[in-house]
């Protein structure tokens, strides 16, 4: 029961401070009393008594303080008494603070933002039952880009997932799963949602279970099932249903089908992609209400994964899958193909990956770009730990005399170290609670950056305790390093010869300044490297922008279109798709204030593409992107036509072949001579029979799928010469009117035309910006850093020249008053300057041309090692830190001799 | 100064408990009965124990009251608890376990 006791005398001390120490009055008061009026019967004089019982206790306050110590709570007083005098202090030289603290917020803010969301999307398993088991199975090296794709990840056709499934004996569950746009209402309600198809074993394999109703299990994923059953997502519930329960039995229409939902999914499950949220789920059966992708062999839309059986390793699982490829790929050989792209299929091999993470296309193209911010911020850190150090040893030399009187009149060199100690706790609990908000803020702004009106993201980046404390307590061992050295310093030396020496200081000696100097080189450096980064992503972005595309981009629009009264007989789909597709150019051609419009199966630079292999006089083999058009395709784009002539109305499936080629395709296949009325002959793929086609005209080059991608050869095709045309194609028209009034017309002119048809538009420079975000978060977010660095290096830069100034005053004085001239004085101090930003700079270029190297793979037009960026960063740091330099130089050249002199 | 190393380590707790075993004192009365029963061999200044006080309280060994002293001032009077009483015993055998031992090897003849 004792430590009730004691703990019950704690809390006394602690809480009833002040009673307590009116006891500790009273009790040496009466025994002072007491001792006086022993010593006056032995016949003292009172003063002398009351003196004689003084020295007999020696020293009131001393034992005082003995008992407190002895009540062991005075550390708790102590500290809080620490506290509030530090931030007393702090407060007294608020440069210094917020220097201190927002460097340091910045340091740990930044790096915990971005490890969070490398953590999100790389990191972090999916919220299932034992993710780890999980693993995919696909063609090894992917499937080569062969026949079409649909969706992300997809490296599976629905024939070759039924005999994996039917095969294989590694996975205890296996599943497949595929991602796709599901439009969903009808007429101008049309909402576009994210929508998986998933196997029957989808579920119950991802140990995923129902929020409400059932969800999709194997009875549903049968042949012939037909529009039925889906399953939601509970956001998807709380946004379209309001969370309502009436939601289970309630009716969807996708793709003009009535559908019933059957169930809700729990509110952690967002399917398998990360960063994506999907909104409805239906069978893979179903999916052929709306097309026979279920038997096509070169259609690749899913993405096939399952749960390794216990004491499966991936590696027997890839073997395994090995020995059935040969069977699963014989069986599966897409019908249409020519022989040598049949034998390399043959020829492709199964093997199984991790998967327990999801798949992520933030993944593919942020990843690289994440680790390299990582370290970006990993140096902005340091460069603010080595400020911050600086700033404390600064502020540490200042305060030595402070320090040395306090402990010459008896403080003790512990409470004194508690004291600078409490200063730097303070520092870094500050600098830590910003850099947390700090932290949380950034994360959103950079997924909020990321986000586009087309490409949604959902990551959930809650702060992460892991790397805050990590870098909270770098933050924390730099202050308390630093904040204690004068500390340390002081107590290596004899008080009285600090205060003896006056003003100038016992630590004007090298060796503390060494530090200090060797710290600003530092800064100088690692500053330089930043600067190199982020000059080479912002011209990188801007050769991304400035680049000449070929065609123009402004008031453009694309437009896509669906016609949701449903599948015809295959005979006249081909014909009644062409009718509707002139109809609807009609009806846009005849808006007012639309310039020019063009059918277009192929949109530029959003990432998709139509390869297909050409031969030209039976003998250069190749290959070329191909898009079908419809006449004023290069007049709505600002293509000029160099030679021969667009496509026009004689151009049908029933007459001659021609194609349309750029400048690429004549250098590439005709050696640049005249290409008009030679032939081209089409390799076989599924649904594109070989033809041969006649070269009517010639047309300037353009980028095709991507910017980054360098210029292909590019055929065009007249869209009534399209060999498989299925459904609808998309629409390009130009306009220089304001585009979304313009939308807005050919909104309404086709929904009058036809209310089955659904529509989606995308203004062209937007779509444009929209792919380059990456490019622009790192020249924007490498940008940042580099001028914080930047700044952070000049602060650094200047204290130490600051302080130089200051503690040589009098000799600077004395240099003044033997006849050096002003100049003469600035020069001696921009000498030490120019030593630090050289030693600084120097350094700085040698780990800039190492560390530029691993941003190589992101730049566009330039060389990592690109000198006129090099010279630039440094020239820039350089002038910003010389300023900073001189202005202390300045300061000193106009030292008053007299009054530096006097200060001795 | 005087600083309890003066006494053998510990000693002044074992006085302290010691004098507070026969009746309550307060601080000054209790500096008074080490001065008397020790006479002039043992030096304990005033100084040294104030803190031995409120380091026994703290531990538990001693309680503290205020009340009324003989000159009908108040007065802070320590008095030992049972735990007290528990390490005096303690503190006692183990004092004399070591001055048994100490004079024991004191008393030997030289050969």
């Amino acid at each position: 029961m004792r430590w009730i006791h004691t703990m019950s005398l704690r809390l006394r001390s602690l809480l009833r401070r002040s009673r307590v120490e009116d006891e500790l009055d009273a009790e040496f008061r009466y025994h002072l009393d007491r001792q006086t009026e022993a010593f006056v019967e032995r016949g003292l004089s009172p003063d002398e008594a009351r003196a004689a019982a003084r020295r007999a206790i020696g020293g009131v306050e001393q034992r005082k303080e003995e008992c407190r110590d002895a009540r062991r709570v005075s550390w708790i007083e102590n500290l809080v008494r620490d506290l509030r005098h530090a931030a007393r202090v702090l407060r007294g030289s608020p440069g210094f603070t917020c220097v201190a603290i927002v460097s340091l917020a910045l340091g740990i803010g930044a790096n915990t933002a971005i490890f969070q969301l490398l953590d999100a999307i790389r990191l972090r398993s999916l919220p299932v039952a034992d993710a780890q088991e999980l693993a995919e199975v696909r063609p090894a090296g992917g499937h080569g880009g062969m026949g079409l794709t649909n969706g992300f990840n997809s490296e599976m056709t629905n024939p070759l997932w039924e005999q994996i499934r039917d095969r294989q004996e590694a996975f205890s569950g296996i599943f497949a799963w595929g991602t796709t746009g599901f439009l969903m209402g009808r007429g101008a309600e049309t909402q576009n949602l994210n929508g998986l198809w998933v196997s029957g074993d989808f579920f119950s394999v991802l140990r995923v279970a129902p929020a409400r109703g059932r969800l999709i299990a194997a009875v549903d994923d049968q042949r012939g099932c037909g529009p039925r059953n889906a399953v939601i997502s509970y956001a998807f519930w709380q946004g379209h249903f309001g969370g309502s329960d009436s939601a289970v039995g309630s009716t969807l229409t996708i793709f003009g089908k009535p559908i019933d939902v059957i169930g809700v999914t729990p509110p952690e499950f967002f399917g398998l992609e990360i960063g994506k949220r999907f909104d409805v789920a239906l069978p893979i059966c179903s999916a052929a209400t709306w097309g026979n992708s279920l038997d096509q062999r070169h259609v690749w839309w899913l993405t096939v994964m399952g749960r390794l059986k216990p004491g499966w390793t991936i590696a027997r699982a890839s073997e395994h899958l090995r020995t059935i490829s040969a069977g699963v790929f014989d069986a599966t050989v897409p019908i249409g193909y020519e022989g040598t792209s049949r034998d390399v299929y043959r020829t492709f091999q199964l093997i199984a990956q991790p998967a327990g993470s999801g798949v992520s296309r933030l993944r593919a193209m942020y990843e690289r770009s994440l680790w390299l911010l990582m370290g970006i911020t990993g140096l902005v850190l340091l460069i603010a730990c080595a400020n911050l150090a600086n700033l404390m040893l600064a502020r540490g030399a200042a305060r030595e005399r402070e320090i040395a009187i306090r402990v010459a009149i008896g403080a003790s060199r512990i409470r004194v170290a508690m004291q600078l100690l409490s200063e730097s706790l303070l520092l870094a609990a500050l600098g830590g609670v910003l850099g947390a908000s700090i932290a949380a803020f950034l994360s959103r702004a950079v997924i909020a950056f990321l986000t586009t009106e087309s490409d949604e993201l959902h990551l959930d980046v809650g702060l992460d305790w892991r790397i805050f404390a990590f870098t909270a307590s770098i933050a924390l061992l730099t202050c308390v390093i630093f904040g204690l050295a004068p500390a340390v310093k002081s107590s290596l030396i004899e008080p009285g010869a600090v205060v003896k020496s006056g003003g100038r200081g016992t630590t004007m000696g090298r060796e503390r300044f060494m530090v200090r100097r060797l710290l600003v080189a530092g800064q100088v450096s690692v500053s330089l490297i930043l600067l190199v980064v982020a000059l080479l992503f912002v011209r990188s972005f801007r050769n991304l922008i400035t680049l000449d595309t070929g065609f123009r981009r402004s008031g453009i629009v694309l437009a896509l279109f669906a016609d949701l009264s449903g599948p015809r007989a295959a005979p006249d789909r081909r014909s009644a798709v062409l009718a509707t597709q002139a109809m609807l150019l009609d009806e846009i051609r005849s808006v007012p204030r639309i310039e020019a419009a063009a059918v277009s199966t192929q949109f530029p630079l959003n990432g998709s593409s139509w390869t297909q292999g050409v031969r030209v006089q039976d003998e250069r083999r190749g290959s070329s992107k191909f898009t079908y058009i419809s006449a004023d395709y290069f007049k709505t784009f600002g293509i000029p036509i160099l030679a021969g002539r667009d496509v026009n109305d004689f151009d049908t499936g029933d007459g001659r072949k021609v194609v349309i080629v750029s400048e690429a395709f004549v250098r590439r296949f005709f050696a640049n001579t005249n290409a008009l009325g030679r032939l081209v002959r089409t390799v076989a793929e599924p649904g594109y029979p070989e033809a041969l086609y006649e070269v009517v005209g010639v047309v300037g080059d353009t980028k095709y799928a991507d910017l980054r991608d360098e210029i292909p050869p590019i055929a065009y095709v007249p869209i009534a010469q399209h060999p498989n045309l299925q459904s609808l194609k998309g629409i390009v028209f130009r306009s220089s009117a304001p585009l979304s009034d313009v939308i807005a017309d050919v909104r309404r002119k086709v929904g009058a035309m036809n209310p089955n048809i659904v529509m989606q538009f995308g203004v062209f420079e937007t779509q444009i910006r929209e792919r380059l975000v990456r490019e622009r978060l790192m020249a924007w977010l490498a940008g940042f850093f580099g001028a914080l660095a930047a700044l952070l290096a000049t602060i650094g830069l200047y204290g130490v020249i600051s302080y130089m100034v200051v503690s040589r005053r009098s000799e600077i004085g004395i240099r003044l008053a033997l006849g050096a001239s002003a100049p003469g004085i600035v020069l001696l101090i921009l000498r030490e300057t120019a030593l630090l930003l050289s030693i600084g700079v120097a350094a700085g270029v040698v780990l800039s041309v190492m560390a530029a190297r691993s941003a190589a793979v992101l730049l566009f037009g330039l060389s990592p090692h690109d000198a006129p960026t090099l010279v630039a960063a440094a020239l820039l740091l350089v002038v910003t830190a010389g300023l900073a330099g001189y202005v202390p130089a300045r300061r000193a050249s106009k030292v008053d001799p007299m009054i530096a002199l006097r200060c001795e | 100064m005087s600083k309890p190393s003066d006494l053998v380590q510990g000693t002044l707790d074992l006085l302290i408990l010691k004098i507070l075993a026969l009746e309550p004192l307060h601080g000054w009365a209790i500096s008074q009965r080490l001065k008397q029963v020790s006479g002039d061999v043992l030096q304990v200044s005033d100084g040294s124990l104030y803190p031995a006080l409120h380091k026994l309280e703290q531990e538990g060994w001693i309680t503290a009251v205020w009340k009324a002293t003989e000159n009908n001032r108040r007065a802070k009077f320590y008095e030992l608890t049972r735990s007290g009483r528990k390490e005096l015993e303690r503190e006692t055998a183990n004092w004399q376990r070591l001055s048994t031992a100490i004079s024991g090897i004191v008393k030997l003849k030289e050969a």
